[in-house]
């Protein structure tokens, strides 16, 4: 099953890049990976000095490490947290207020975090504290009114929009509470999705097959291998959510961004969603960073952060090692 | 590629997008539908015109004409001869047409020309109306024994039947003229009587041989003895030959109704070929007299344009030259009033009118193109069908909003996935593209069913026709107001493309608007819309 894991393998040919305008459409997977060694100290640096104690470091360089993660699926967890795994995804004093009319809400007032490859990373926290925003923030759907986001060592957040589509293409994937499957097209064309907005039509002509292969193959490995053609609201919340993240792994994206996965579901069906997030991070050391209610699930993840009216409340939840 | 397949899914699952294009392919087919019968009209008339008229006509301002029409032509094959496929004089003079039938003489005032019967029939479409067929290979103006159609040639044996057409020739005329005598040795003591009245069948009244010869005191021609008196005294021989215009001998008779409700018509004629009628026109000079004589007709003349085929009347010209004294007696040269042109394929009309023009004074001649001849009518055709293009695309420009609010309907619905589609990386151009899209798509469904549609109305428009006039109890075409026994429709693929590609437009241009809207949403506001 695991090279259903993996159906892409990232494309090294490609030139050099030495801004942020890396994630252009047309650059390949993997190609932002490699440059980013060359961003080694400098600004990098500077920035971690900058920062107090506690707050992590958008080291990019220490991505460069991590070239090709999924290549080393031999690798075990412990091994590959000994090596200290680079930070991935890294959050500086985000903030983001709400205008409504003369008053400002201010929904997140200077969250700070990071997130380490292969890490599982949930966050937790009252409804209405902000959660869900952080979220959309850090997966480029929305810009903070303040800080920065880096992704692999690169600022993101102020990326202009087609980068930022290009991006959440290629290397992010997200699941909601409420699954958000296109109601006209079926479970495959679903799982497509991203592949499709990915190429152009020629290319996507052209690579129909092996495409669908990989679409086919993934919904098969979340257990719907007999459910391609079914319209969405054939299936059950469970499976839709399924759906929904062989949607997001179709891609091969680098982490992936869940809103309570399991929110709207029974206590089975999300043990399975659950169950099958924690097999992606173990076999594919795909990095999770989920929001959720409910204490249980946050108690599996390697490390959870609490968010407290637009904060993170101090001492959270260590990494579990 | 995803916007191919949306596109083509929301086509597929939103019937009240389809409502709103409905409008278009209506708009579509009856534009289609409009402009061909507008076309068919244009171009039937044109034809008509064009076959009556020659290309060009060289014309006196005064109908006395000038004097040697062969220098005339001379002179303008001197100018433009290699233009010019063949030339024809004519006299045109108004006259006063009477006729008798039954009791009652009929007076008309009419348009008569002076043709020469060899070069006429080169210059224009004239044989191409006549009823005898072969007077239609050539004309000639001795009247023939038999055979005149007893259809309309040019609408088929299914049109309007012309049940006396069977009789008129020459043997009709001598058996009228047999009966006539013999009445007369019955009803009146030999020497001298007056002209008995034939009887007269099939609605058709025999004028008597000579009405002009008798005394007879209600003949407002009596005073005067024709020329042609004694050429045809006994009524066996024919007088100069004339063809008449069809509508000013006959007219359409309702005769009850057909299977299908519609009502059915017979054309009965008053006067046939063999008969004789009586024409009065000014003779040339100062001041003019009256000069009038018998004519007998040899055809009809049925251009179905009903403002000549209820004027023209058509006799050989040296004659008519004759008869209005515009031959100069010593030298024998006649003078006419026009000359009918015909182009060689190609020729500029207007261009070569120009140069006539500017070669003849213009207080003396005047040089015109047959469609200055009926400019007016022309351009109202044209005027009106350019009125109702415009009319029709408002429609089809309204059932663009009709798009544009669906279409916005449909964004709104549609915001979820419009967050999803962002939230996997889709642009907002993408976005923009699937609304595009679906607007090309229903532009495309919508004015591709109209363009099949109204080709399909086009194909089928005399069936049509005929079954609205079922049902409605009256006939929708009445071939007695147009003269044209069916809708004459030509598509012209040229004027087709250009409508399927503004209704296209418009789909497109009332999805712009909506699709920048999709394309602006905002992901995370659209994802947490419920
Ligand atoms: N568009 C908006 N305008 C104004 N306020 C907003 C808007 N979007 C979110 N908020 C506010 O921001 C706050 C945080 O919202 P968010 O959805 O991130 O909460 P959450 O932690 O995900 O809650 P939940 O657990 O219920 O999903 C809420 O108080 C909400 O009212
Ligand atoms: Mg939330």
């Amino acid at each position: 099953m695991s090279d259903g894991l993996s159906p892409f393998q990232p494309d090294s040919a490609g030139r050099p890049m030495h801004s942020p305008l890396h994630f252009s459409p047309e650059a390949p997977a993997g190609q932002m990976l490699e440059d980013a060694s060359e961003r080694e100290g400098g600004l990098d640096r500077r920035r971690r000095e900058r920062r107090g104690p506690g707050v992590p470091a958008c080291d990019g360089s220490a991505a460069a490490r991590g070239l090709f993660p999924r290549e080393d699926a031999g690798v075990d967890a412990g091994v590959h947290l000994r090596r200290d795994p680079p930070v991935q995804l890294c959050a500086v004093d985000l903030k983001k207020n709400y205008q409504k009319g003369p008053v400002v809400i201010p929904v997140l007032r200077g969250v700070s975090l990071s997130v380490r490859e292969g890490e599982m990373l949930a966050i937790v926290g009252k409804s209405g504290s902000g959660k869900s925003t952080l979220l959309h923030l850090l997966a480029t759907l929305d810009a903070p009114d303040a800080g920065e986001i880096y992704f692999d060592g690169q600022r993101v957040d102020h990326l202009a929009g087609l980068e930022r589509d290009a991006l959440r293409n290629r290397y992010l994937g997200m699941i909601f509470q409420f699954y958000h499957l296109l109601p006209e097209l079926t479970t495959l064309e679903n799982v497509l999705m991203p592949l499709m907005i990915g190429e152009n039509v020629w290319g996507y002509v052209r690579r129909r097959r092996q495409l669908r292969q990989t679409a086919a193959g993934l919904l098969e490995m979340v257990g719907l291998g007999h459910r391609l053609r079914h319209r969405p609201r054939e299936l059950s919340g469970g499976e839709m959510q399924r759906a929904a993240i062989a949607r997001a792994l179709v891609g091969s994206p680098r982490i992936l961004l869940a809103d309570e996965p399991t929110g709207n579901l029974d206590f089975a069906s999300g043990r399975e969603i659950l169950e099958l997030l924690h097999r992606l991070n173990a076999e594919r050391k795909l990095t999770i960073v989920m929001v959720t209610h409910d204490p249980s699930i946050a108690e599996q993840a390697d490390r959870t952060i609490r968010l407290v009216e637009g904060q993170l409340e101090p001492g959270a939840g260590p990494a579990r090692l | 590629m995803y916007k191919l397949l949306l596109s083509w899914r929301y086509l597929r699952t939103r019937y009240i997008a389809l409502a709103s294009i409905v409008s278009v392919t209506l708009g579509v087919a009856t534009m289609i539908v409009v402009n061909s019968v507008m076309h068919g009209f244009t171009t039937e008339m044109r034809n008509r015109i064009h076959g009556i008229l020659s290309d060009v006509v060289f014309e006196s301002r005064t109908i006395d004409g000038f004097r040697d029409a062969q220098w005339h032509m001379d002179r303008i094959s001197q100018i433009a001869g290699n233009e010019i496929a063949a030339m024809t004089p004519t006299v045109v003079v108004p006259a006063m047409l009477n006729f008798e039938v039954g009791d009652q003489w009929i007076t008309k005032p009419v348009q008569l020309i002076g043709i020469d019967p060899e070069t006429q029939g080169k210059v224009s479409d004239f044989g191409h109306y006549l009823q005898h067929p072969a007077n239609r290979e050539t004309l000639s103006f001795e009247l023939r024994e038999r055979g005149y159609d007893t259809y309309d040639h040019q609408a088929g044996p299914n049109s309007r039947p012309r049940k006396q057409m069977a009789f008129a020739g020459m043997g009709y005329r001598r058996r009228m003229a047999e009966s006539r005598r013999f009445l007369a040795a019955m009803t009146a003591p030999p020497g001298q009587a007056s002209a008995p009245k034939a009887g007269a069948g099939e609605g058709a009244s025999i004028p008597p041989a000579d009405p002009f010869a008798g005394v007879n005191l209600a003949d407002p021609f009596s005073q005067k003895k024709s020329e042609e008196g004694e050429a045809a005294d006994s009524g066996y021989e024919q007088h100069t030959g004339l063809v008449m215009g069809i509508a000013l001998g006959s007219f359409p008779q309702q005769i009850g109704k057909k299977k299908d409700g519609t009502p059915e018509y017979e054309d009965v004629f008053m006067v046939l070929p063999g008969d004789d009628v009586k024409l009065t026109f000014p003779t040339a000079g100062m001041p003019p007299q009256a000069a009038s004589g018998l004519f007998t007709i040899v055809d009809f003349y049925e251009s179905k344009m009903s403002e000549y085929d209820s004027s023209f009347m058509f006799m050989p010209i040296r004659k008519l030259q004759e008869m209005r004294g515009m031959i100069d007696p010593t030298t024998q040269v006649a003078m006419v009033n026009s000359i009918q042109i015909k182009l060689k394929p190609g020729v500029d009309g207007s261009a070569l009118r120009d140069k006539l023009q500017a070669e003849f004074h213009p207080e003396l001649y005047v040089v015109s193109t047959w469609q200055d001849k009926q400019s007016a009518l022309l351009a109202a055709v044209q005027m009106e069908t350019a009125i109702l293009n415009i009319l029709l695309f408002l429609i089809i420009a309204v059932a663009g909003f009709g798009i544009l609010a669906i279409f916005f309907m449909i964004v709104v619905e549609k915001t979820r996935d419009i967050g999803i589609l962002k939230s996997l990386g889709a642009s907002g151009w993408g976005v923009m593209g699937i609304f595009l899209a679906y607007g090309l798509a229903l532009g495309l469904l919508g004015s591709g069913v109209g363009m099949g549609l109204g080709l399909w109305l086009v194909a089928q428009i005399n069936w049509i026709a005929d079954v609205l006039g079922r049902i409605t109890g009256r006939p929708v075409f009445d071939p007695e107001i147009y003269y044209f026994y069916k809708i004459p429709a030509i598509v012209d693929p040229f004027t087709v493309t250009w409508i399927v590609c503004g209704a296209v437009a418009i789909a497109v241009l009332a999805s712009v608007l909506p699709a920048i809207r999709a394309a602006r949403m905002h992901p995370v506001e659209a994802l947490r819309y419920e």
